[in-house]
């Protein structure tokens, strides 16, 4: 029995957990800190989102990391409002990662939206772009699907949502750039199968239905081949017209 | 023969009252006492599924022979409930039959729920019917032979189900015995909490062991040294079931589920009467559920030397050096879940991390980062020793118990 645990816990995480000391604890400083201030006191001490978000750091590191079992994308300057609906969808089991369910499945609302605007308010640096896919074919059929669309099949430009940059746009809609080709095209492909959903109504499984397993393969290629901008922030949205509706889940509270 | 008798009955009777529509409203007091009761009994932890609607039912429920569906209980008349009379439900509550008089599997607790009083079903009953009645296709369990067949379930209950009559002991003070009520009854503690045997049957008797659930082990409710809250104030028990937290102790796994679903919305009275109940419990020694296999006794100071260098490296800037915990992380010395006899528990902790349930009570919890990444031999090593360490008495855990497959 223990072992299908483990055998779904792949052992490429340990890898890289065994090299990044999982907790580079602050806490102590944080405790040392809050007794130093006499306003603290009666105050919940060690309440720093850092602190909280230890476990999640263990995964996702400033950069996305490739495991055997997947790639473990990073979390840090993603809009708020997209992440959260990942927490709330892989509690509502329309995501299925067996590490991701059983981090979120207890957590209220409240606290996944704090989590993920605690990420959405890190900056860190992308990763250099991958180099442009060698098939000339595949990348222009990237291109004009990225910023044209195909309408004759009803497919609009990633642009006209993901940002004019690929950079995303407030508050839902990811950015694309700085994630590998694998990533992005397991994504669609997730989306296609039925195994990754969305708050209904799903506009990214509308899209992925409509592309065929070579457009997702171009697209993906040529996104991650993107230089990144200088800004790398989302767009403050929301997307102006958008080509079709993309539903979200309620926030907190509403 | 007459068994028999009375499904023709019930099924009669159900065609008279299957217009139930045309019942009076209830009244918003009774509707909002049953949505409370409805929580405590936690009917949508099994009859809502993962991002469906509320009570359409379709969550898997996996056991011993195969998988259950949990079916509709929205007022829907074609796909649901929306035909059950109220008589009709309590007689599935409290007898185990469905509306056209067949025998009900007991992967719905009625075998507790049966202890629960008609005004209470009833008031869950009224809840159900005040929701918006959802559409949606009951789908056919999974089950191998002979569990399949619905009809020996009638012969099951005839051998092993008593419908319940609760009685308040007059020994007893008010709060043990709404304790009693809400733990035997809608609490259905016991249907994770006791072992049972190969016809899903628990032996009743305060010394068995606790029962597996998807690959967690619930320990006994009968034992301090277990899951049992003899030994603990009341108010720390109460603060356990309703906060899914209290001093060292949390609720882990499938625990953490029925805090996160029900118990964080018992009212202070009812989690400090259900934690009075429990403290009164005889306190057993349990058999083991496992029996681990021995570590030998010349292997020990290197297993202990590898296990400390591994929680120096990545427990104890959170869990303390000794043990002792710290704010953001519970103590592990002197700390009944990791010297359980059964490992199960702490190495799923220490495989796949985790948060305990955030509730009223403890909004935002830290959480346990994942160790996936060791090794069965590291593992084991780190299990023996916090097992060991510190002045807890637990017993060592061998690489071969960590593997094992059960
Ligand atoms: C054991 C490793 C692990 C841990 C621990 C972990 N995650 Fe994840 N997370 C993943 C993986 C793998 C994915 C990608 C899943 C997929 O491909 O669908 C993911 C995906 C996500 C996503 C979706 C990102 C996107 O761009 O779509 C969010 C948001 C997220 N995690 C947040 C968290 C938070 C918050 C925590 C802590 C509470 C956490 N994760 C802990 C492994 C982990
Ligand atoms: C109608 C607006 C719209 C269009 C057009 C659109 N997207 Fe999206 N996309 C979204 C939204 C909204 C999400 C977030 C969905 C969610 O909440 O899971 C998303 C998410 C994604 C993700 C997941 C990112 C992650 O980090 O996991 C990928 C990959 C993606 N889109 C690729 C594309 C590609 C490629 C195209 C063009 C072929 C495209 N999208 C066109 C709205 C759109
Ligand atoms: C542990 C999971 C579980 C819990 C908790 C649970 N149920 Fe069930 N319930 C089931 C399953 C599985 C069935 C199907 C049994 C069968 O097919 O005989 C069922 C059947 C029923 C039925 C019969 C429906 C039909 O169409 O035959 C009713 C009514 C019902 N449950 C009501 C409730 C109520 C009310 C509660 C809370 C007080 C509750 N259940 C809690 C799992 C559960
Ligand atoms: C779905 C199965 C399930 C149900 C129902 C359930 N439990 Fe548990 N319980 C568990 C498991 C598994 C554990 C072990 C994990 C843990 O320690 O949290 C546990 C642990 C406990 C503990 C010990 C916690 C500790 O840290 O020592 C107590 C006390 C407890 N349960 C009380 C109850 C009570 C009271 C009820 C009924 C209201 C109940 N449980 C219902 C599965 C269940
Ligand atoms: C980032 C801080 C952190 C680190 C590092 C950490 N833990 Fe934990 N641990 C926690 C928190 C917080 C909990 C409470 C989580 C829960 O109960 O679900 C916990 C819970 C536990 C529990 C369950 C205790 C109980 O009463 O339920 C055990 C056992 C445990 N940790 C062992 C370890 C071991 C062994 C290591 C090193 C491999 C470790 N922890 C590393 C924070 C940490």
């Amino acid at each position: 029995m223990l072992s299908v645990l483990k055998a779904a816990y792949s052992g490429g995480a340990g890898k890289v957990l065994k090299q990044r000391r999982i907790c580079t604890l602050s806490w102590r400083t944080v405790v040392v800190a809050l007794a130093l201030l006499p306003a603290a006191v009666g105050a919940p001490p060690t309440d720093s989102m850092e602190q909280r978000v230890q476990p999640c750091i263990a995964c996702h590191g400033e950069q996305g990391i490739d495991l055997e079992s997947g790639y473990v994308p990073r979390l840090h300057g993603k809009p708020a409002g997209y992440l959260y609906n990942q927490l709330v969808n892989f509690r509502e089991g329309r995501r299925n990662n067996r590490a991701m369910v059983i981090m979120v499945s207890h957590l209220a609302d409240d606290y996944l939206w704090e989590m993920a605007e605690y990420f959405a308010t890190r900056d860190v640096p992308y990763p250099p772009p991958a180099s442009p896919p060698a098939n000339a074919q595949l990348a222009t059929r990237g291109r004009i699907l990225a910023t044209e669309g195909d309408p004759a099949r009803d497919i609009p430009a990633c642009q006209t949502c993901h940002g004019e940059r690929l950079t995303g746009v407030l508050p839902n809609t990811p950015g694309l750039l700085g994630l590998p080709s694998h990533y992005l095209a397991a994504q669609l492909g997730a989306w296609r199968a039925g195994t990754r959903e969305a708050a209904a109504p799903d506009c990214m499984h509308a899209i992925a239905e409509r592309l065929t397993g070579m457009d997702i393969q171009a697209v993906s290629l040529w996104i991650a081949a993107q230089p990144v901008p200088a800004d790398t922030s989302p767009i403050a949205g929301p997307v102006a017209e958008p080509p079709m509706e993309c539903g979200s889940v309620p926030l907190p509270g509403q | 023969m007459s068994m028999r008798m009375s499904y023709l009955l019930t099924l009669v009777l159900a065609g008279a009252l299957s217009s139930a529509a045309a019942q009076p409203a209830a009244a918003p007091e009774q509707v909002a006492r049953g949505e409370y009761l409805a929580r405590i009994g936690n009917c949508a932890g099994c009859h809502t599924a993962p991002g469906g609607a509320d009570f359409a039912g379709g969550r898997a429920i996996d056991s011993l022979f195969g998988t259950f569906y949990a079916p509709n209980i929205t007022a829907d008349a074609d796909t649901g409930i929306g035909r059950w009379s109220a008589d009709d439900f309590w007689q599935a509550m409290h007898n185990g039959k469905r509306a056209d008089g067949s025998a009900m599997y007991p992967a719905c607790p009625y075998p507790n729920y049966t202890h629960v009083h008609r005004e209470d079903i009833d008031a869950i009953y009224a809840y159900l019917r005040s929701l918006p009645p959802v559409q949606q296709q009951n789908r056919a369990h999974e089950l191998s032979f002979p569990a399949s067949a619905r009809p020996l379930v009638s012969l099951w209950q005839w051998l092993f189900f008593k419908p319940g009559s609760f009685q308040d002991d007059p020994s007893q003070t008010p709060a043990w015995n709404r304790g009693a009520y809400l733990v035997q009854g809608l609490g259905h503690c016991s249907a994770c909490h006791a072992e049972r045997n190969a016809f899903g049957v628990s032996r009743g008797d305060g010394s068995a062991p606790g029962a597996r659930i998807r690959n967690w082990y619930a320990p006994s409710l009968y034992s301090s040294a277990e899951a049992g809250l003899q030994a603990w104030p009341v108010e720390k028990g109460a603060a356990l079931l309703r906060h899914g937290k209290a001093e060292e102790a949390s609720a882990m796994g499938p625990m953490a589920d029925v805090v996160f679903q029900s118990l964080q919305y018992l009212t202070e009275a009812d989690a400090m009467a259900m934690a009075t109940y429990l403290h009164a419990l005889p306190d057993h020694d349990t058999e083991p559920a496992v029996r681990l296999l021995p570590v030998r006794q010349a292997d020990l100071p290197a297993v202990m030397q590898r296990g400390q260098k591994i929680y120096e490296e990545h427990c104890q800037d959170c869990h303390g050096r000794d043990g002792e915990g710290s704010l953001a992380a519970p103590a592990l010395a002197g700390n009944r879940a990791v010297v359980l006899a059964d490992p199960t528990n702490l190495l799923n902790v220490i495989r796949d991390g985790g948060y305990p349930p955030s509730t009223g009570g403890n909004p935002r919890p830290y959480g346990m980062p994942p160790f996936g990444f060791l090794n069965d031999v590291e593992l084991a090593a780190l299990a023996t020793y916090i097992r060991t360490s510190w002045g807890n008495a637990g017993t060592p855990v061998s690489s071969a118990n960590v593997t094992r497959k059960d």
